[in-house]
């Protein structure tokens, strides 16, 4: 049987941008700054596509919610390999709780088997989605997976957990988050992003889903972390382990 | 204020016992009222023991039945979200088992979590991380309950003392037979040094040992200093050292007394990890690596002479 796969995309600053904190303290500069896709949603884009590659998925439908410009990222998404995609498009932040809402909703309507989504999006690094998803759907969840078996009997994941791997089975549907090595995405090809110009990309709204996306986390203040002074060198080993030893009082 | 703090558990050759983990979501808890220490499982005897001598701990729940084994979190979920009811604040440790379970648990209390939380301003404002700690956020909850993970490096662990607290048994509740993942194994490392997360002294290694067996000269400075051994993504990558060495923004936060990082450039991501460790020593051939930036000790040069010098240095110190 060939499962649908959903994948929920976000849209945030590129893993090579050095952010920089609002004078104002309202939050982190966004204009004239490159964007891409999550880097660990890139990596669930690229598992979804592997399934497919290997027979095992059938459609699979990528989705982000947020502003317009989220369409560039769901154009990676189907250059990538991913067959269709949905922007539910709204200007306000909205919270993992929301997002969590929302996909509920997506999926009564499209009725996937499998959702693949990153632990995590290096924004706000919240790390809540997924379980959140999961929990409102009432499926089984697998976080922080290093490795994933579809086979005729479901799900075999294998997670990062505090001191080494854990592996867990489960029937489908589930929602899976990626960890880093699960797999290393691919970059899409010149033919495949022209292609994935056509597919198609139908755009909503929150309140077609009925949800509310007002904030429950009030952002009083963005600042930048204390500063640590370094800098400091010794000139040998014998001088190193004496520091340690009587000026920080380490060792 | 009360405040639930539900416990880790973690298993042993004599038994389940409370993960120390537990022990610094204790003491954020008791920043914001009174504590309750839950726990759920089978065979609660030892972890009991251990919750009702931790100081600042009101009463001690368990919740103790032979279905509880390796609980999944789409079974704790719903136990839980009927014992949070009647408190204020839900709070674990932002370990695995914490990011993986209070998410869910939100999500059925429709409460939006705070993940991370490195300080607590009031009883409903808390500071976080974001960007991979280049940036803190303050934040306000407007939830009816505040459910917060939190990082251990920024709470002290919730020392023993005071008179034992009575453990409380309580009845297994009825619960939906949800749809659940299933345990089919563990890889755990095995390794007689202390866990990353708790260590006082932690020595990483990085892309520069080359190796895997060159990454074991870091070892004996190791075993010297009482130190865990940790990895940046890199030498983790590279396949050096199990993946669970891993110390940065999606590894493993740590903040020891000495963080000593052997051939480590200095990612963004690496320095979210451990900057925030009281003294930093950095030993790297490229003088301009940017954990030069953040060391307090910095020593350029081939760390192939310098690791076998300071090993020397070391042993000669401790026969002084």
């Amino acid at each position: 049987m060939a499962v649908k796969i959903l994948v929920p995309i976000k849209r945030v600053i590129d893993y090579n941008v050095k952010i920089r904190v609002k004078a104002d303290g309202s939050g982190v500069e966004t204009a004239n700054v490159k964007m891409s896709v999550n880097p660990f949603d890139e990596i669930a884009i690229e598992e979804a596509v592997r399934l497919q590659e290997a027979g095992l998925a059938g459609e699979i439908v990528v989705v982000s919610i947020g502003v317009t410009q989220a369409q560039e990222q769901l154009r990676t998404a189907l250059a990538i390999g991913a067959d269709r995609a949905i922007l539910v498009e709204t200007n306000d932040p909205v919270e993992p709780l929301a997002v969590a809402k929302i996909l509920r909703a997506l999926i009564d309507r499209e009725q996937p088997d499998l959702v693949i989504m990153g632990k995590q999006a290096i924004d706000d690094d919240s790390n809540q989605t997924g379980q959140m998803l999961a929990g409102l759907l009432g499926w089984p969840q697998a976080t922080f997976a290093s490795k994933l078996v579809l086979g005729d009997h479901g799900l075999t994941i294998t997670r990062e957990v505090d001191g080494g791997l854990e592996t867990l089975a489960m029937d489908l549907p589930a929602v899976v988050t990626t960890d880093l090595r699960l797999n290393d995405p691919r970059y899409a090809s010149l033919p495949n992003i022209m292609k994935a110009k056509k597919k198609p990309l139908e755009i909503m709204t929150p309140g077609d889903f009925g949800v509310d996306t007002a904030p429950r986390l009030k952002i009083l203040r963005v600042a930048e972390p204390p500063k640590r002074v370094g800098g400091g060198k010794v000139a040998s080993v014998q001088e190193l382990v004496e520091k340690l030893r009587h000026e920080a009082k380490v060792i | 204020m009360n405040v639930l703090v539900i416990g880790e558990l973690s298993e042993t050759s004599s038994g389940l016992v409370l993960n120390p983990a537990t022990r610094h979501a204790v003491t954020a808890g008791l920043l914001c009222g009174v504590v309750d220490l839950l726990m759920i499982g089978a065979g609660l005897a030892i972890a009991g023991e251990q919750a009702a001598r931790i100081d600042g701990v009101q009463r001690v729940l368990a919740m103790d039945d032979g279905d509880f084994t390796r609980p999944s979190p789409e079974l704790l979920a719903p136990l839980l979200a009927q014992q949070a009811a009647e408190y204020s604040h839900v709070i674990m440790t932002a370990t695995a088992f914490g990011k993986n379970l209070l998410p869910r648990l939100a999500a059925l209390l429709d409460v939006q979590p705070v993940s991370d939380v490195i300080a607590i301003d009031a009883l409903d404002v808390f500071q976080r991380p974001i960007y991979a700690g280049n940036a803190i956020a303050t934040v306000q909850s407007t939830d009816k309950i505040k459910l917060l993970t939190v990082r251990a490096t920024a709470f002290a662990a919730a020392p023993d003392g005071g008179p034992d607290r009575i453990v409380v048994n309580i009845a297994k509740s009825v619960t939906a037979s949800g749809r659940s993942s299933r345990f089919v194994g563990q890889e755990m490392t095995i390794s007689t040094r202390p866990a990353l997360t708790a260590a006082r002294v932690v020595v990483s290694g990085g892309r520069g040992l080359g190796s895997r067996e060159n990454f074991a000269m870091l070892e004996p400075i190791a075993d010297y200093l009482g130190a865990a051994i940790g990895a940046s993504r890199a030498a983790v990558d590279a396949g050096f050292v199990p993946n669970d060495y891993q110390v940065g923004q999606t590894g493993k936060v740590v903040a020891p007394e000495l963080y000593i990082a052997v051939g480590i450039s200095g990612a963004i991501q690496h320095l979210a990890g451990m900057k925030g460790s009281r003294v930093i020593v950095a030993i790297n051939k490229d003088v301009d690596a940017p954990i030069f930036q953040i060391a307090d000790y910095g020593l350029v040069g081939d760390l192939f002479e310098i690791i076998p010098e300071l090993a020397r240095e070391l042993a000669q110190e401790e026969t002084r």
